[in-house]
């Protein structure tokens, strides 16, 4: 149904929504904005920081004094890594949850949100404890895991509520159809559910890049992130805003912009079965 | 070959027992129909057989071999289920060849058998589309094409026309019956329309609340019901009960008349009464008699058109030959 709204509040509306989103937005633009001025201006007023020079020479210094690729092929692997370790293990956990739920299910459901709401500190000495004499200490491996792990509960909550979107009698014609459960779950179950998981791979790859608490605790040189790359720059030694800033936009750029490209299917992703 | 026997089959859903245990046989080649009210087990009936449920006691033989803790897919078996159950991301092609490429079949061999299944279907020329694209009947088809292909011991049939509508209902009705004197395979069939039912079946088993009340050819279940139940249930319009007094005077505690079997006069006659809503088919025409002494009105089929009116006068005498009598239990009295 319409309803009548007058232009005066329709104008008012979209100003403060505007407002709100360059708010929200400010800090990322000022990242940018000072990434691109030198070390000195960095630190000025910020009226005299719009009128400097525009430089890339701090994209320059931070590529010369860490190694770029390096801390990003580690995010890649330990982000994407991550992310199919633990699809690996959600697909049969949710297939079995939403196609032969038990009377415990839900609680077991639950259960796993449960281990989201522990403050990850909390744990931080028994793991790190174990990753020392496991070896795992500053390698991607360990990473992989743990970060596998730290997602899961997400994973198998999203798969779960994807999967049951899809008529379990078409897996039953499967089934008479003479296919296995491994062909039930290759030919059937994941084509059908290929855009929730297209949004499950995305979200936990952004939660997994993102990931600071753990990548910044576990990894010393070998295995550090592009979150640790950013946090380097904030040293004993001293604070370099342009050089954090540039730093800060070389390590959210690739997912930001693997984000605005697939933006579409995420929305749809996270909303997926609200509406039918 | 597809001779199904169910011995001492029950069914039970935690403490709830579904199917009480129950002795069937489908002979070879039958065309046999569960028909009963919903939630009367007929499903549950169809999908132990399927093997998509697992049997709680009892046992299950398919061509002589004990089949009941054999997988859906080892049974030999092809199910259409109501949804269609089409897979939305295969061409109709692919969903046809599915089962022969989960039994590996050449592709040679899986092409020749997808081009003769379509040809019977009338599908050769939607081949190339996906589920998506087609109308409620060719769904159908598909569905039944992919059971087809594998040239299975018996085809499961679950409510397959249900989500169609009426016109396409009695085609496809006419069509799985052809396609049923053409392969001579035994088919399973569940509907809760007796009409589908009565159409099509060589044996009905009619179920209530998981019970075999029944076990027939159409003809016999519409000639002698055993109980008031079948009585009732088989027979569009709805067999007329009559009970007390009137019933009495035939020595049971309710006799049953089909609308086909009583005759309409407007000067005499053993039941005087008064029309009401009147249903004008055409062909024939169906009058809803309220007579004295009787509960229900009275349904009667007339052929052609008659000329009575709301609140007309007029005497009813059932044909004392078809009339069903029922004891106080609603057992059939011979």
């Amino acid at each position: 149904m319409a309803r009548a709204v007058s232009t005066q509040r329709k104008t008012i509306t979209t100003a403060v929504a505007w407002l709100l989103g360059l708010m929200m937005f400010f800090p990322i633009l000022w990242i940018a904005i000072l990434s691109l001025k030198t070390e000195g201006d960095a630190i000025r007023a910020p009226i005299e920081v719009l009128s400097s020079v525009w430089t890339f020479e701090s994209f320059g210094a931070v590529q010369q004094r860490s190694d770029y690729l390096k801390h990003f092929t580690n995010s890649v692997v330990i982000s994407f890594g991550s992310t199919f370790l633990g699809l690996l293990i959600a697909i049969p956990a949710a297939w079995a949850m939403a196609f032969v739920p038990g009377k415990r299910t839900k609680d077991v459901l639950m259960w796993m949100l449960s281990t989201k709401m522990l403050p990850p500190v909390g744990v931080l000495v028994p793991i790190y404890l174990i990753f020392r004499d496991a070896e795992l200490l500053d390698t991607r491996v360990g990473l992989v895991f743990v970060l596998m792990m730290i997602n899961l509960p997400i994973i198998i909550w999203m798969l779960y509520t994807y999967f049951r979107e899809i008529p379990g009698e078409i897996l039953e014609a499967a089934r008479m159809d003479g296919a296995s459960l491994r062909e039930e779950v290759f030919f059937v179950l994941m084509p059908m559910a290929i855009p929730g998981m297209a949004s499950t791979v995305l979200l936990n790859v952004i939660l997994a890049w993102n990931e600071a608490f753990w990548t910044l605790n576990l990894t010393a040189a070998d295995a550090a992130p592009l979150t640790a790359f950013i946090a380097s720059y904030s040293s004993p030694e001293g604070l370099f805003y342009a050089k954090l800033s540039a730093a800060s936009i070389m390590a959210i750029a690739p997912i930001l912009i693997m984000g605005w490209f697939s933006q579409k299917q995420l929305v749809r992703g996270l909303t997926f079965g609200a509406v039918k | 070959m597809g001779r199904i026997v169910l011995e001492k089959v029950s069914k039970s859903f935690g403490e709830t027992e579904v199917i009480p245990a129950l002795d069937l046989t489908i002979d070879d080649g039958e065309f046999c129909v569960f028909v009963g009210p919903s939630g009367c087990g007929k499903s549950t009936l169809l999908r132990l057989i399927a093997g998509l449920e697992d049997v709680t006691n009892g046992q299950i033989l398919i061509d002589g071999e004990d089949a009941t803790s054999v997988p859906p897919a080892k049974r030999g078996l092809a199910m259409v289920f109501q949804s269609y159950a089409l897979y939305p991301h295969m061409s109709v092609r692919k969903n046809i060849a599915f089962p022969l490429r989960m039994a590996k079949f050449d592709k040679a061999e899986q092409d020749k058998r997808v081009a003769q299944a379509a040809e019977v279907l009338n599908l050769t020329d939607y081949l190339d589309r996906r589920p998506g694209q087609l109308s409620g009947g060719q769904r159908q088809r598909v569905a039944i094409g992919r059971a087809i292909v594998r040239e299975p011991a018996a085809f499961l049939f679950d409510e397959p026309l249900s989500n169609l509508d009426a016109a396409l209902r009695v085609g496809m009705r006419l069509e799985i019956s052809e396609l049923h004197k053409r392969l001579t395979t035994t088919m399973v069939y569940v509907t809760h329309d007796q009409v589908e039912a009565m159409t099509m079946a060589d044996k009905i088993v009619v179920l209530r609340a998981g019970n075999i009340e029944q076990v027939g050819s159409p003809l016999e279940l519409y000639r002698t019901p055993r109980n008031l139940f079948v009585a009732g249930f088989i027979g569009s319009p709805k067999m007329n009960f009559v009970n007390g007094s009137i019933a009495a005077k035939h020595n049971a505690a309710t006799i049953g008349i089909r609308p086909e079997h009583v005759s309409v006069s407007s000067d005499a006659g053993d039941w005087p009464g008064k029309v009401g809503v009147s249903e004008h088919l055409g062909s024939d025409t169906f009058f809803h008699v309220t007579c004295e002494g009787i509960a229900d009105p009275i349904t009667v089929r007339v052929g052609g058109e008659v000329d009575l009116h709301y609140g007309d006068t007029v005497f009813l005498t059932p044909a004392s030959d078809h009339m069903h009598k029922f004891d106080d239990k609603g057992l059939r009295i011979e």
